[in-house]
């Protein structure tokens, strides 16, 4: 059933009466916008055959302009088109874990993420840029996905990379198409490059922060516009810097070093790729959030490739995975 | 987690943080310096950006020039520090346009300040040091806290490094004392190589203790000239 499609029809049952929590699943999190509608009435919600909804569906149908019969007329504002505000807006608008009936009882943010992403790493080539990143969706410490693609392109220039929460990074790739979307409009001749697009993520990371409800993601902008390579890095709290190399999370740790000791500015494409499979490989051998399932996305003067998902050789018979707690304190 | 539903309210609900376990803040590092003499400023910083033990950076600015005379360095938290940048310029460019001049100075210190007590109870995590020349064209230098108190002197050091470098510019800088009567200039009477040679000594010894500053220095002057740019590699470990 297309949610988008389905008729809705409102009941109001109980002036007085609460509703009742709808998902108690954290990962599937059903985000409201209410607009006219009074809140101690009960409403229950179910298609045009009668069927009650699932939480997923209610959460994809557009209630900007609901008006159940029945009910105490409260008309929404005549100048609501008028106003440019973020209450709509799905991004900077007010979101809550939780709802209240009483307008005393606060509001509280997300203080954690729950489906995480771990390591993007970046470097710099002579011939543009390499971003590169597992597929692994970690729900704490099950890896419960495998298959999330965690590199997408940003128009015909740029890739975005991102470590930490997925639904952030799937917001924020919403959020860049209807930016895209909006350049491709001004139809004159120009695109939004890495520099603007980083400017942009910067901006939008440092103000959630600033409103103690961040978007949980350290994202990775790699892209070449007219022959200039660029490579940045935006964290959750708007930290952000250039460099010929990035990475983060666990990267930072693993695989900077390696950039450090083995990065020239002429690398050839594949000895950049040797390079990025190294540090990969060491992450997925030492991060226990990887997975031996990557992508490397590919950015030149001539547009974007990003590869289909692909495995590593490993080699779990060297020395020292051999009898890894021989000699340790405690160990038999 | 039980949900219930509450209209859009035109004032919304009190925010609670309780139980955050993030903060929106970070000590990206750095040491900042700035030196005033008679005619010239001298304002260097490191550029290594760090968080917690590693290394994010090691080419990234901490200088910010607002006006043709008037340059900022900041060392704490980055965004922080590039927003109050941007802020600044934006309210530099406004003044251009009211009164078709540059700011001076001394009255982009007290912008400064004022901005920065603005966000008095969510402060900018910046560590400031203002140089540049006053509307004399001698030397002067503005040194800040977080929360804009400042003060103007002939020499200051803000930022992880700070504690090392000041001892070291108390000494060498040959100012006058601050406490003597009847008040003296506190610009130095060093010439301008010789305060630039001293401060890439001092960034030298500061990186050899402190953790946080190393990779570079970057040292800007400001004389009648205009300005001009140097830089020194330092130790990268």
């Amino acid at each position: 059933m297309n949610p988008s499609k389905v008729e809705l029809e409102a009941h109001c049952i109980d002036h007085n009466a609460k509703l009742v929590c709808l998902s108690r699943d954290p990962v599937c999190q059903v985000v409201f916008h209410f607009h006219g509608l009074l809140s101690t009435s009960q409403t229950q919600f179910s298609d045009c055959r009668g069927r009650s909804l699932d939480p997923c569906a209610i959460a994809a149908m557009d209630f900007s302009n609901f008006q159940a019969p029945g009910m105490y007329p409260y008309h929404a504002s005549a100048s609501k088109q008028a106003e440019k505000s973020y209450v709509d807006h799905p991004i900077m608008g007010p979101h809550s874990s939780s709802f209240t009936l009483m307008p005393s009882a606060p509001t509280t943010h997300t203080q954690y993420p729950y489906v995480t992403g771990t390591s993007v790493l970046g470097i710099k080539y002579k011939d543009g840029v390499l971003l590169a990143a597992d597929t692994a969706g970690s729900y704490g410490s099950t890896v419960r996905y495998k298959s999330v693609e965690r590199l997408k392109p940003v128009g015909k220039t740029t890739v975005l990379g991102a470590s930490g929460e997925i639904s952030d990074f799937q917001a924020i790739n919403q959020m860049l198409e209807q930016l895209v979307t909006k350049d491709f409009m001004w139809d004159d001749g120009n695109n939004l490059g890495p520099v603007e697009i980083h400017n942009y993520l910067n901006r939008v990371m440092y103000n959630r922060r600033n409103k103690f409800d961040p978007l949980w993601n350290s994202l990775v902008l790699g892209g070449v516009k007219n022959g200039e390579k660029y490579l940045g890095v935006v964290t959750m709290i708007g930290v952000h810097y250039v460099d010929d190399h990035v990475a983060t999370g666990f990267g930072n740790h693993l695989a900077r070093p390696i950039f450090r000791d083995e990065w020239r500015p002429d690398l050839t494409l594949e000895e950049a790729v040797a390079l990025l499979e190294k540090c990969m490989l060491v992450l997925f051998y030492r991060d226990r959030s990887a997975v031996n399932k990557f992508q490397i996305a590919n950015i030149t003067d001539g547009g974007v490739q990003i590869t289909e998902p692909y495995a590593l050789q490993t080699n779990w018979s060297l020395k020292a995975f051999e009898n890894p707690t021989a000699g340790a304190v405690g160990s038999w | 987690m039980s949900m219930v539903f509450a209209p859009q309210l035109a004032e919304a609900a009190p925010t609670s943080h309780a139980g955050a376990s993030w903060s929106p803040y970070d000590n990206n590092g750095g040491t900042c310096v700035a030196i005033a003499g008679g005619d010239y400023c001298v304002i260097a910083a490191d550029t290594r950006m760090s968080t917690g033990f590693s290394i994010l950076t090691r080419d990234h600015s901490k200088i910010h020039q607002i006006t043709e005379k008037c340059v900022l360095a900041s060392s704490g938290f980055q965004a922080d520090i590039r927003a109050l940048q941007k802020n600044l310029d934006a309210r530099h460019q406004i003044y251009q346009h009211q009164h078709s001049k540059q700011m001076s100075c001394p009255a982009m210190a007290q912008l400064l300040s004022n901005t920065l007590y603005y966000k008095r109870f969510f402060p900018y995590y910046a560590f400031n040091v203002l140089g540049g020349l006053d509307t004399e064209g001698k030397g002067c230098v503005y040194t800040y806290d977080a929360v804009g108190s400042y003060e103007r002197s002939g020499y200051s050091s803000q930022g992880s490094g700070q504690t090392l470098i000041m001892p070291v510019l108390d000494n060498q800088l040959k100012s006058a004392s601050p406490l003597v009567l009847p008040p003296r200039e506190s610009s130095t009477p060093l010439t301008e190589s010789e305060a630039v040679d001293l401060i890439k000594d001092t960034f030298a010894s500061a990186a050899e203790r402190d953790i946080y500053t190393g990779d570079g220095v970057e040292i800007v002057i400001i004389n009648k000239n205009g300005i001009r740019r140097e830089t020194m590699p330092l130790k990268r470990d």
